[in-house]
């Protein structure tokens, strides 16, 4: 009998693990299902009540399409800055030493912890209309790229720091043994084994960028055609009861969500292969 | 040499622009009013109520999330069936959707005009504008922090000490309690500390269902933005410097974890 359980014991353990094979599978899809996919449903569904027409005249309302071409807009630059300070950041933290390291480097989660509403006040303290520094940013671009650019930065960071942690040493030492410079070895050797890490980062911050509220809701001043990101719009449609431009333009950044964790998903996949 | 100075310089000088300067400055212009006057302000019966609403929101979503966050990465670890990787997708996509487009989906479904709303007004039950639909966007929100620590740990610790334990006869679950559960506490703890910290700052979704209600349906975030609109900024300051102490305290736990862990 034991001999028996021991061999069917892995299958056994399979079928009969809390409760059988469907019981964890189907309690994790029902949650999902509820707290997530039947609200985005809603979304959906609502942004055709009124039919096509209805939809398209919402998105491309000329205060939508403003809100949505600053916000994409915004969200490369972040990115595109991130792309470059993150990898600074994280190459810092890896390899270089200094006194206070350890305190930096937890200072990179700071804008994770930090609620954005709070992120959007200490920014607008410093660089506010009572900035002790004489710069005032509030209710411009520059502002709301300012709130994005400390909300997202953790992405490339964390991305890249282990991928660095681990890399090997002797690639570069070999290029530099045989002659190639700093600059060289850092563009061919070290930046394209960081690529996929900065690219899934990149792709992280952006999909965060598109959607961020809190910080920039403070800082934009809600200004159509200048200031409005696409989530403040979507807030000031609901205030205004506009349920189906609110719904239509939501539809727009989700889809773009959408396509950004199949993406990521396929380049850590694609990751995951290559380190296996 | 020189580059690596200059390196070094720039990395910091940017954090220190960006993050260190800005969150030192409002600890500055907070007690710059003086201790009493910050005291007074996070202490009105509004500003404890808030206090005690964000705590209701942590002790709901947070206990939710880390049951399902353990249930739902055994599933996706230990388990092949169909639509696992959609199931995976769809995890992600709570990190990716803006969260005032999660406050106008719980409005749109549990509302006075969503798919529910009818019926829940019939058996008198009210969600949106209430701490209930609250509570749902802060599940929303911070649903994949315990699922994403806690699965690539449970892949890690394999599943040889889980058959050894079935084979000497545990029931499925002693095995979890007593071998897997034991395994993974520190992808859950960490997990449960990023969850709170998200439920903690919640903003965007919380203020599309909340109502903003002050007194009633106001939580801290929220707060900081109403005291900021009526141009208290002592008010807004501090209820920002008891949300930034929380924050700290959360990035103080996350490193005695990573310390932990090793």
């Amino acid at each position: 009998m034991r001999a028996e359980a021991a061999v069917a014991a892995p299958r056994a353990l399979l079928r009969s693990s809390l409760g059988g094979r469907w019981l964890g599978p189907g309690v994790a899809t029902l949650y999902l299902s509820i707290i997530v996919l039947l609200p985005l449903a809603a979304v959906v569904t609502r942004s055709f009540d009124r039919g096509l027409g209805a939809f398209w005249r919402a998105v491309t309302s000329p205060q939508a399409v403003a809100a949505l071409e600053l916000t994409l807009l915004l969200s490369v630059a972040v990115v595109a800055i991130n792309a470059v300070t993150g990898t600074l950041i994280a190459w810092v933290l890896v390899r270089d030493e200094f006194r206070g390291k350890g305190v930096v480097n937890s200072l990179i989660d700071l804008p994770f912890a930090l609620p954005t509403i709070v992120a959007g006040l200490t920014l607008l303290a410093l660089y506010g209309p009572k900035s002790p520094l004489g710069v005032n940013v509030a209710y411009t671009r520059i502002g709301l790229l300012l709130a994005l650019l400390f909300v997202t930065l953790p992405f490339v960071v964390r991305a890249v720091q282990p991928v660095l942690l681990e890399l090997d040493r002797e690639m570069e030492e070999a290029a530099a043994s045989l002659g190639a410079g700093d600059p060289t070895i850092f563009r061919r050797i070290v930046l394209p084994n960081l690529l996929p890490a900065i690219l899934s980062g990149v792709a992280l911050g952006f999909a965060r960028s598109l959607g961020e509220f809190g910080s920039v809701v403070l800082i934009s001043g809600n200004i159509p055609f200048k200031t409005e990101v696409a989530s403040v719009f979507v807030f000031g449609q609901v205030e205004s009861n506009n349920v189906v431009s609110a719904a239509a333009v939501s539809v727009v950044l989700l889809v773009v969500s959408l396509v950004l964790v199949a993406g990521v998903t396929a380049v850590s996949r694609r990751g995951e292969r290559r380190a296996g | 040499m020189r580059a690596r100075y200059a390196l070094r310089f720039a990395a910091l000088g940017y954090l220190a622009l960006l993050l260190a300067l800005p969150v030192a400055v409002v600890f500055v212009r907070t007690f710059g009013d003086g201790l009493g006057a910050v005291w007074s302000s996070i202490t009105t019966p509004e500003a404890l109520h808030a206090f005690w609403l964000t705590c209701v929101m942590v002790l709901f979503a947070v206990p939710a999330n880390t049951v399902f966050g353990v249930i739902c990465a055994l599933a996706l670890v230990r388990y092949e069936f169909r639509g696992k990787s959609a199931l995976n997708a769809c995890i992600d996509l709570a990190f990716a959707v803006s969260p005032v487009v999660i406050g106008l989906s719980l409005l749109l479904v549990y509302g006075r005009l969503g798919w529910f709303g009818d019926w829940l007004t019939d058996a008198g039950i009210r969600v949106i504008f209430a701490p209930p639909g609250m509570v749902l966007a802060c599940i929303f929100v911070s649903l994949p922090f315990v699922v994403r620590e806690v699965a690539p740990v449970l892949r890690e610790i394999g599943t040889d000490q889980e058959q050894a334990a079935s084979t000497l006869g545990a029931s499925p679950w002693q095995t979890f309690w007593r071998v897997t559960l034991p395994a993974i506490r520190w992808g859950v703890a960490y997990g449960v500390v990023l969850t709170t910290a998200r439920v903690l700052g919640e903003f965007g979704a919380i203020s599309v269902v909340s109502g903003k209600l002050s007194g009633r349906t106001e939580t801290l975030t929220l707060r900081v933005e109403e005291r900021f609109q009526t141009f208290d900024l002592t008010g807004a300051y501090a209820a920002s410097v008891v949300l930034a102490v929380m924050a700290l305290a959360t990035l103080l736990a996350m490193n005695l974890m990573k310390r932990g862990e090793t």
